[in-house]
């Protein structure tokens, strides 16, 4: 099986260097019998997925085969391993995680050269570009990482085993999604450098990448709030988001891909920031390659890390060779990308853009410099640093809030100027609800004045509330207007004004997500927590939970054995559930594991960690966490996935005004498509 | 006359548990005092065996360094050390990543300003991108129509829509 393997991979490799070598001669030849060529080398980007595909199939099967003559699976799997984990194997370490990206890149090659007709000459433009990126990752995967390496001697009885917080259930959804966010940016940079290398007339290339764009930031953000979710299910401290550099390698191209969507549209609408935007696309495809070049170097510490490797130098080179091959076009043609109108107004839709571009690349910049700056600090003085999460908190959360607030007011102002009558008329009722907002949680209870986090609490709380009034108040107000031209309820006049520009009211519903997140996130300065060795009888009271030890217990698997506290939950009287806080050891890798037990609410979560047994008594030593809020950031994401896969919906044909006879007294001649805007 | 009226009093009123009760108070004062300095001073360090989790949320199952580090942080609180003093201890016993974030002196201040300075500078940047870009001529196009009717008018229409859809 090795040898297969190691023999396909060498032929994608061939393929993909065939595919990038003969496709670039064939676009700088223009001659004659050039099409052909490209064409040839299209088919071997086509086949180049086969190749890579089965060598996929075989380390997995090899996994599911215990096949410990490989040396990655000997390391990575086990007999007793459960297989849905044996088929994550695949991502679980360097090489096949390597493997796992090519993959997926030769999997969106190979529907990007499927649909060439669309435009064959841009389409062939950016074949090139991805077989180059590629090319890489196959001679890593062939020279520095292999996948199919085979250990010398005696192959051992049975493997190393998964790492135990790997063996979770989001571990088989988190890193593919993560995966085809960071992989598919390649495919909007490969065709921004091939409209730039072609200097490509017009904004046809835009309209083309921004269905894969939201669909790649659509994979991202999964991966980002899954990547959160499994660190607050699986690391049992309490919270989701460590500000670990791993985290962050996943948060920047996220934040400058975010970026983008919003700007291309100044593209797409005006012919504005076209050269920003070329920067924006290679700036989110380098901060991918950065990430995993951070994760993969050793160059940073982080939990999270792949194990250190030669493969840093490999990954550094090729940051190196991707900047300066883009710079060298932009230089060449920026000529090409000048700006076709001119910014009328301070208070418009551009300007809103702007801001909101400045933010998130400053965002990300923050978030970049915080991760560098222990290395930064090493070199200039000698001295490393930690920057943990309060520094993030404190210079970020400004950040956000702005950004907040730009996504309540952007999308309701227009494009070109916008009226004061225009403001007034959209955020009187939309303010006025956030004030309320935020007079009643300052009835409750919470006092801006005490501490800065309550602050920022609020304030978030009361922008989060303008966000969601704001997409409310527009959906309302669109449904009306057609409501009065087609007589049709008010829910299906709102469904047919979305369908009428599914990506505006998409990416509302993406907007009202983002506030549920931040009402998630707006709890943790309330949070709280206690710890204490618990015996049989004892109790725990945290908030309006009381929490009784009722017993611990130990049970085993072939994977891994395990102790277990049963912990009842009672609110007042009542009992309202049972948690079972676990430590595991795992039997092949010998390593310990807490496993939380949570009771998720919406109003907070009840989040028990066995963290281990007194020394004394040798009763187990329970914390428990009270997360307020928490629920909602899981739901702010389905809402933005919702959102999202709304807006990747064909618009209606557009639609005319129907009168009907009797309003046609009322309604005036020259009255605009309904739906069509502000 | 003072101090007789205090002696007798504290005779036949045991007056004399007064002290006694306000050392106790002192203590659970001096100890409530403690542990809210523990936990000031326990989430400006970093626990050093490579979790990255702040020293008092270090969760990992034995974890040689927090426990240690825990005991280490309680015996110099204790011993009355001023807060600085006890976290100037762990940096000298630890090195400097043992601080959760860069101190706010030296080399390391660069790390706190960069990302406002980096704020004032964008914003002064966008502004002056508006100023430019409101002086900016349009780009000239070579054989503008001068009157816009049939086919190219509805072109228009629908650049409009197009520009105003979003």
């Amino acid at each position: 099986m090795a040898e297969l393997g190691s023999f396909v991979l060498l032929l994608a490799l061939a393929l993909s260097g065939y595919s990038f070598l003969v496709g670039l001669i064939a676009l700088i030849r223009k001659q004659p019998g050039s099409e052909r060529l490209s064409e040839t080398a299209r088919r071997a980007g086509i086949a180049s997925f086969g190749a890579v595909f089965v060598g996929a199939v075989v380390l997995v099967t090899s996994a599911f085969r215990n096949d410990f003559s490989i040396s990655y699976i000997l390391h990575h799997s086990n007999r007793d391993l459960p297989l849905p984990y044996k088929f994550a194997t695949l991502w679980s370490g360097q090489e096949g995680s390597l493997l796992f990206w090519s993959l997926l890149l030769s999997g969106y090659g190979l529907v990007l050269r499927l649909r060439h007709k669309t435009d064959v000459r841009l389409f062939a433009h950016a074949s090139v570009v991805i077989a180059a990126v590629q090319v890489f990752f196959l001679l890593l995967l062939n020279f520095a990482a292999k996948p199919f390496a085979v250990i010398q001697g005696s192959v051992p009885p049975d493997g190393n085993g998964l790492n135990p917080l790997l063996q979770y259930p989001e571990m088989v959804i988190h890193p593919p999604m993560l995966y085809l966010g960071y992989v598919g940016f390649t495919v909007p940079f490969a065709f921004a450098l091939g409209a730039l290398a072609m200097k490509y007339p017009g904004e046809k290339w835009i309209y083309i990448t921004r269905r894969w764009t939201m669909v790649t930031w659509g994979f991202l953000t999964c991966g980002v709030f899954l990547g959160a979710h499994w660190a607050y299910s699986v690391l049992g401290w309490g919270g989701y988001w460590g500000w670990d550099p791993v985290e962050n390698a996943s948060l920047m191209p996220w934040l400058v891909g975010t970026a983008f969507l919003h700007s291309v549209m100044m593209q797409e609408k005006r012919g504005m920031l076209k050269t920003w935007n070329m920067w924006l696309v290679f700036g989110t495809f380098w901060l991918a390659i950065l990430g995993t070049f951070l994760t993969r170097s050793g160059i940073i510490s982080s939990v999270h890390a792949f194990a250190q490797s030669s493969i840093g130098d490999w990954f550094f080179w090729f940051l190196i060779v991707s900047l300066g091959t883009f710079t060298f076009f932009f230089i060449k043609n920026r000529s090409h990308l000048r700006s076709e109108h001119k910014l009328e107004s301070l208070i418009s839709r551009e300007s809103s853009f702007l801001f909101n571009n400045l933010l998130f690349v400053l965002a990300c910049f923050t978030v970049l410099w915080g991760t560098w700056f222990p290395k930064i600090s090493e070199l200039a003085q000698s001295k490393k640093v930690t920057v943990g999460a309060a520094f993030y908190n404190k210079v970020t959360i400004p950040v956000a809030l702005l950004l907040l607030l730009l996504t309540a007011v952007g999308p309701l102002l227009a494009w070109r100027k916008t009226s004061f009558e225009s403001l007034k008329r959209n955020f009187l009722w939309p303010s006025l609800g956030a004030l309320a907002v935020g007079i009643v949680l300052v009835g409750l209870g919470v006092k801006p004045w005490n501490d800065v986090s309550y602050f920022y609490a609020l304030v978030a709380a009361m922008l989060a509330a303008l966000v969601a009034f704001t997409v409310i108040s527009e959906f309302i107000r669109g449904g009306r207007v057609i409501s009065g031209h087609t007589g049709e309820n008010l829910a299906a006049s709102m469904v047919r004004l979305w369908h009428r520009n599914t990506r505006r009211y998409g990416g509302y519903i993406v907007h009202f997500g983002v506030a549920l997140v931040f009402i998630g996130i707006l709890g943790t300065p309330f949070n709280d927590s206690k710890e204490k060795p618990m015996g049989f009888g004892d109790k725990m009271a945290l908030g309006p939970y009381t929490l009784l030890s009722r017993s611990s217990t130990q049970e085993e698997n072939a994977n891994y054995s395990t102790d277990l506290a049963i912990i009842q939950v009672f609110k007042g009287d009542k009992q309202i559930d049972t948690l079972y806080p676990e430590s595991r050891y795992y039997t092949a890798s010998q390593q310990q594991q807490h496993v939380p037990a949570i009771r998720s609410t919406l109003k907070e979560d009840l989040y028990v960690v066995f963290e281990g047994k007194d020394p004394d008594t040798g009763y187990p030593i329970i914390k428990a966490h009270l997360n307020p809020m928490v629920s909602w950031i899981w739901i702010g994401l389905i809402v933005m996935v919702f959102g999202t896969i709304l807006s990747l919906v064909p618009n209606a044909a557009p639609m005319r005004a129907t009168v009907r006879e009797s309003d046609e007294a009322r309604v005036p001649a020259h009255a605009a498509p309904v739906g069509a805007g502000d | 006359m003072l101090f007789s009226f205090i002696r007798e009093n504290f005779r036949t009123h045991r007056l004399h548990l007064i002290p006694a009760l306000l050392v106790g108070v002192l203590l659970l004062l001096g100890a409530g005092d403690d542990s809210a300095r523990i936990d000031r001073i326990g989430h400006q360090l970093m626990c050093v065996c490579g979790c990255n989790q702040v020293l008092l949320e270090c969760n990992h199952v034995g974890c040689s360094y927090s426990t240690r580090m825990r005991d280490e942080l309680t015996a110099a609180v204790t011993r009355s050390d001023s807060d600085n003093n006890v976290v100037q201890w762990f940096i000298q016993t630890y090195g400097t990543t043992v601080l959760t974030v860069p101190t706010d002196h030296g080399f390391s201040r660069v790390a706190w300003i960069m990302p406002y300075l980096a704020l004032i500078l964008g914003i002064g940047l966008v502004v002056l991108i508006v100023a430019v870009w409101k002086k900016r001529p349009l780009v000239a196009h070579a054989s503008m129509p001068t009157a816009v009717r049939g086919v190219e008018l509805d072109r228009f229409r629908d650049q409009a829509r197009r520009e105003t859809e979003l």
